[in-house]
């Protein structure tokens, strides 16, 4: 009777021409909520996948209960009392929490399906996690948290002993991560093991006993959660030292380039000032649905603002879409990069030159060596590791294609610029090359906005801090003054009539 | 008072089908109103049995859009299937209605299945799938027939009386309605009770969970069509019993019809919404329209027209509502 | 973390032997050269310039449409409608004539309505970006053609060639080459010109792969698909203006299956229903193709609504295979994100 429940080794997972997993083992305890961490393409993602029967390792062995098995698919993992909760959440919009629990193991008799029964077990799921709606409910009438709740529900209503989670709190607030550690421990009270990948330190602290380091497809270490530190952790992951991960330039502070009084949008932020000046990085930071990325996209014209003015060098200007702002010089690099900012099918340079095409035609017909020099400068000047400017963005890793972003928005002539998240999805080393990029950028002059949720980012990077709370401004910091207790109370202090102002030297 | 009657807004503006119903009876009031032989029971009567085509081949569709697909080959594949029902009737290679309307069915099954299959296994697109289809099972029609009808005095007697006839219901209704009533009896309950039924919303709804879920959506897909075509079968015997003949060009334009009826009927084009009631009634309005336009003076000539700017209307106004329900939910966010 | 050392991009393409065989336009030109044998040994005359051009003027009367629908299908969109804006413009051509308006007015007539019907697809589409090109352009294609039926009924408006100027727009020659002949090599390169060396080509393509990317890179998205919609309708007028001339006589349901000759035209030319991809020249060499396919079914004397199935399955056939490739690259090509540097 081995002494784990699930346990994997020496497994090897080849996707044509890469290595995704090198041999890597793994042992959980019964009873255990043991996190898994490694920097983004360190192989997690794809482990799990193996785990749950989505992938067929090349080599390698798993056992459950000490006996060896294999799973063709994931219907048998489920079956075997594995199921996972993933990032995105995948459920179904139009049917109820009920259904969306229960698809695809209805209670059926005699071929027709027991609607009662169903909502009753399900209510009795729900109440076991204190979920606060019924399982009548329209799953897109949910909050993110609580559509992560009925996952969870999901897998207790197939009887799961492991329970997989990834990347959990990525979308939550505080409260709400709150109360999924809470969930978590009772299930694990209550004999469950848990398995989870999370990039948040604080997450793995608060929850687990022990935590499993994978690097580059390897396995370096499992280690107790107690006795390690977080520059040990840190160092598992990384494989190096980051000593001076931000290297922000004391940079001369320049004139007001931007202002912006009252700005409100009825149902995503209201009454928002602020200003920024040449040379400053100015953060937004906040719990996730405080209306900074609403904010800024009114910035660049995505969406329309309801009321409020916007002072831009001086004088008022009305952004009605993203040509108005580019000709400002206001740039964005959007939050997902793959979604909203790059062209994954076209090449590096392709997609640089893209919002400034005019610029490399005459009369609006296109010449393309006049771009390819200009896309191989700006990609040179962000250090993008290609080879060459044909190579497909999709090829790239996450750190390059935010850095492919970054030379796209300074192919425009910028005096603003506001980016999104620059470094999510980001491995550290890539990290610290934005920071350097940002820096420099500052120190010519351009004024930037960063919105974060990394504390360590913003309290690196920033001269001044804005800190949200739904839909308001609640506080305004100066570098020395912030802190992260201090951001973390603004970011949770809802409906404040005054706004915090604490300037620093 | 007020407020009763705000939640009760409220309840019709979030029950399509209520809203539906009452847009049915103010039409048919109005209709009524310009012409009292429009709420006769002959002429319902009449309505009912001259749509049962178009209402029965809309559950075919609607299964088609539930999934995100659709199906512009429908109406040719019921000239395929209607065709070559009959011209085996005709031909001696049987006699019993019962056995036509099987033999239809199964090649509109047949049809349908090809449909599936180029659309799963081909990966092609549904619009491009379908557009290229109900030409080839269109040109298919002309070629078996040689272009000719298959008249009346070639049926039997029993298949020229069935549409005609109560039989099938004993006397309660006209058979064709009877089997209208059926089908939509027997696809509620497959849509609400049955785990294929609810798979089929699923797909709709998000079919990279349903995967997930272990769901083999390429059946689905290929099921959902493999349906349509039988529908289409279905009213390709309905049709040529209706009319007592069968023409290489019979049931053109219909696909528009049942898409227009599903459109009507709260069916999402994106997949996942939808109900049976509501294809229903989706349906209902379609035949009500067909019916009462001559009644009131419309000419014939107007009714594709007519068709085209119903189908523009509805999916704007199910788009305007989709606005509208999305500011108010923001409008009660606090912030 | 930073290089010491400059990192040097490379700006030049690898040029390839085996690329170039391989294209899909190569495959097209083989396509075409079989067609071509085919006809020539049904019929003796098929090779004599003269009937050649006659035989081509009849599809090139259609194939003016396929220009704009590969653009409409690159921005990843569809047209359905086109069969009854040629319709109904002709319609309208047909009855402002034989209602006593001269010839010149009426054509004026005819491109306007073709240029309005496109217009309202576009503004639709673009007012209302929920909905689907699909299901607007079904619906437009039924109510456009149900406004010609509306006006003609069942019966035909002619006397249409008695205008010689106008008569002599479709069947007029220069040294022996008709004059649509040369109208049609004309918008082919310009076009095609467009598509592939402007910025607004390349926005097209830009659009056809991520709307979003689009906007956020500030490329005007819903106007230029409001443009192309617009310019799809105005080249049904033209469509329906020679379609007058060739025939003289104009009824609601003429120009059916448009819209599946079109289509077909630009997806066998390599132009991607998906949107985003495809080459223009191969839309070109396929127009000539499938036309020249018609043509010689034609001279075996196989019916219209044959020679509709025949081209309903090439069509078919010619999205298939792609598909049936990409399957077979996408299992090469799965390979985890983030991990290449």
């Amino acid at each position: 009777m081995s002494e784990y429940i699930l346990e994997l080794c020496n497994i090897k997972k080849i996707f044509p021409g890469v290595k995704a997993l090198d041999g890597v083992n793994f042992q959980l305890k019964a009873g255990e909520i043991h996190a898994l961490m490694g920097e983004n393409g360190a192989g997690k993602s794809t482990f799990i996948k193996v785990i749950t029967g989505v992938h067929h390792a090349e080599d390698g062995t798993m056992f459950l209960d000490g006996k060896k098995v294999e799973f063709k698919t994931p219907l048998d993992a489920q079956r075997a009392g594995i199921a996972a909760i993933y990032q995105h959440v995948t459920s179904y919009p139009h049917l109820s929490v009920a259904e969306n629990i229960f698809m695809g193991h209805e209670s059926v008799k005699g071929g027709m399906i027991q609607w009662k029964e169903m909502h009753k077990r399900a209510d009795a799921l729900l109440s076991r996690l204190n979920a606060e709606f019924s399982s009548a409910a329209l799953m897109s009438s949910l909050s993110v948290a609580q559509q992560q709740m009925v996952e969870i529900a999901k897998a207790l209503s197939m009887d799961a002993r492991i329970i997989i989670m990834d990347e959990p709190t990525a979308a939550l607030t505080r409260g709400e991560s709150e109360e999924l550690y809470r969930i978590s421990e009772k299930l694990r009270d209550e004999g469950k093991s848990i398995i989870f990948i999370s990039h948040r330190l604080e997450d793995m602290y608060r929850l687990a006993t022990r935590v499993t380091v994978f690097r580059d497809s390897n396995y370096i270490g499992t280690y107790q959660v107690a006795e390690i530190t977080p520059p040990e952790l840190i160092k598992a992951m990384v494989g190096r030292e980051i000593k001076e991960l931000f290297p922000k330039p004391d940079v001369e502070i320049g004139e007001e380039v931007l202002r912006v009084e009252h700005l409100s949008r009825a149902g995503y932020f209201r009454d928002v000032s602020f200003s920024v000046r040449a040379g400053e990085i100015v953060g937004f930071t906040g719990l996730v649905g405080a209306g900074r990325t609403e904010v800024m996209q009114t910035l660049f014209g995505i969406e329309r603002y309801d009321s409020g003015k916007i002072f831009f060098e001086g004088e008022e200007i009305h952004i009605r879409k993203p040509q108005d702002a580019m000709r400002r010089g206001i740039g964005l690099l959007t939050e997902d990069r793959q979604e909203c900012g790059l062209i994954l099918d076209w090449g590096i340079g392709a997609n640089i030159t893209l919002p400034e095409l005019r610029k490399y035609a005459k009369r609006h017909v296109t010449n393309e060596k006049v771009e390819n020099v200009a896309a191989k400068q700006l990609a040179e000047s962000v250090d993008v590791k290609a080879v060459t400017i044909f190579d497909k963005a999709s090829s790239l890793s996450g750190g390059n294609q935010q850095k492919v972003v970054v030379a796209k928005a300074l192919g425009s002539d910028l005096k603003l610029l506001i980016m999104d998240e620059p470094t999510k999805g980001v491995d550290v080393g890539a990290k610290a090359a934005i920071y350097e990029i940002m820096g420099e950028l500052a120190k010519q002059g351009l004024a930037i906005i960063m919105i974060s949720s990394e504390m360590p980012e913003i309290l690196g990077m920033s001269d001044r801090v804005y800190v949200m709370c739904d839909g308001r401004v609640t506080g305004e910091l100066g570098r020395g003054v912030a802190s992260q207790e201090v951001i973390l109370e603004l970011a949770m202090a809802k409906h404040s009539h005054h706004a915090a102002h604490a300037q620093g030297e | 008072m007020q407020t009763q009657m705000k939640s009760l807004f409220k309840k019709l503006r979030s029950s399509r089908e209520l809203s539906l119903f009452l847009v049915l009876a103010i039409l048919c009031i109005a209709v009524q109103l310009r012409n009292n032989t429009f709420l006769t029971s002959k002429t319902i009567n009449d309505m009912l049995k001259n749509y049962s085509t178009t209402i029965t081949l809309s559950l075919g569709m609607m299964s088609v859009l539930l999934i995100g697909g659709i199906d512009i080959s429908v109406a040719s594949s019921l000239a395929f299937s209607g065709m070559c029902a009959s011209l085996m009737m005709r031909d001696g290679v049987y006699s019993s209605t019962l056995v036509m309307f099987l033999v239809s069915v199964g090649i509109g099954l047949l049809c349908g299945m090809v449909v599936g299959l180029v659309i799963t296994k081909g990966k092609v697109l549904p619009i491009i799938a379908t557009l290229g289809l109900t030409n080839i099972f269109r040109g298919a029609t002309y070629i078996v027939s040689g272009s000719r009808w298959v008249s009346a005095y070639q049926f039997q007697s029993a298949f020229k009386q069935f549409a005609q006839t109560n039989t099938l219901s004993f006397g309660l209704v006209n058979n064709l309605v009877f089997i209208t009533i059926v089908c939509y009896a027997v696809f509620f309950v497959i849509m609400k009770w049955t785990r294929f039924g609810r798979r089929i919303y699923a797909v709709g709804s998000n079919p990279e969970a349903a995967s997930v879920s272990g769901i083999n959506i390429s059946a689905i897909k290929f099921a959902v069509y493999s349906i349509a075509g039988a529908f289409a079968g279905l009213t390709g015997a309905m049709y040529t019993a209706l009319y007592a003949s069968a023409q290489s060009d019979m049931g053109m334009g219909m696909e528009m019809d049942v898409i227009a009826a599903c459109v009507i009927g709260g069916v999402s084009l994106n997949g996942g919404q939808g109900s049976v009631v509501g294809v229903l009634l989706g349906a209902l309005t379609m035949a009500v329209i067909g019916k009462a336009l001559p009644l009131i003076g419309v000419s014939q000539f107007w009714q594709t027209a007519i068709k085209g700017l119903i189908i523009l209307t509805a999916i704007i106004i199910n788009v305007l509502t989709q606005r509208m329900m999305r500011k108010n939910a923001l409008k009660e966010r606090e912030i | 973390m930073t290089t010491q050392v400059k990192r040097n991009i490379v700006i030049e393409k690898e040029k390839s032997l085996k690329s170039l065989f391989l294209r899909w336009e190569t495959l097209l030109i083989i396509l075409f050269i079989v067609v071509n044998i085919m006809n020539a040994s049904i019929s003796k005359n098929y090779l004599n310039a003269s009937n050649l051009f006659t035989a081509i003027s009849t599809f090139l009367v259609k194939g003016f449409i396929a220009f704009p629908m590969a653009y409409i299908l690159v921005l990843g969109d569809i047209d359905l409608s086109v069969g009854s804006t040629v319709a109904l413009s002709a319609t309208l051509l047909g009855v402002s004539y034989n209602a006593g308006l001269p010839m010149g007015v009426a054509v004026v007539i005819a491109i306007l309505c073709g240029t309005l019907c496109g217009l309202i697809n576009g503004i639709i589409l673009t007012r209302f970006t929920e909905l689907a090109a699909m299901i607007v352009t079904l619906g437009t294609m039924t109510l456009y053609r149900g406004i010609a039926e509306m006006i003609l009924g069942s019966q035909s408006t002619g006397g249409l060639q008695n205008v010689t100027w106008f008569y002599n727009l479709y069947y007029a020659r220069i040294a022996g080459i008709p004059y649509i002949f040369i109208i049609f090599c004309i918008l082919a390169v310009v076009f095609g010109f467009v598509l592939h060396r402007t910025t607004f080509g390349r926005y097209l393509y830009a659009i056809g792969n991520s709307r979003v990317v689009a906007h956020y890179s500030g490329i005007p998205v819903q106007t230029i698909r409001l443009i192309c919609f617009t310019l799809v309708g105005f080249v049904c007028g033209i469509s329906a203006i020679y379609y007058a001339s060739w025939m003289g006589t104009v009824r609601f349901d003429i120009a059916t299956g448009y819209e599946l000759e079109a289509i077909s035209m630009v997806v066998l030319g390599g132009i991607s229903t998906a949107g985003g991809k495809g080459n223009f020249p191969g839309t070109v060499i396929s127009i000539f193709t499938i036309g020249l396919l018609k043509y010689g079914l034609g001279l075996i004397n196989v019916n219209s609504q044959t020679i509709l199935m025949i081209i309903g399955a090439i069509l078919i056939v010619v999205v298939t295979i792609p598909n049936i490739r990409t399957q077979k690259n996408v299992m090469k090509a799965m390979k985890p994100t983030a991990k290449s540097c």
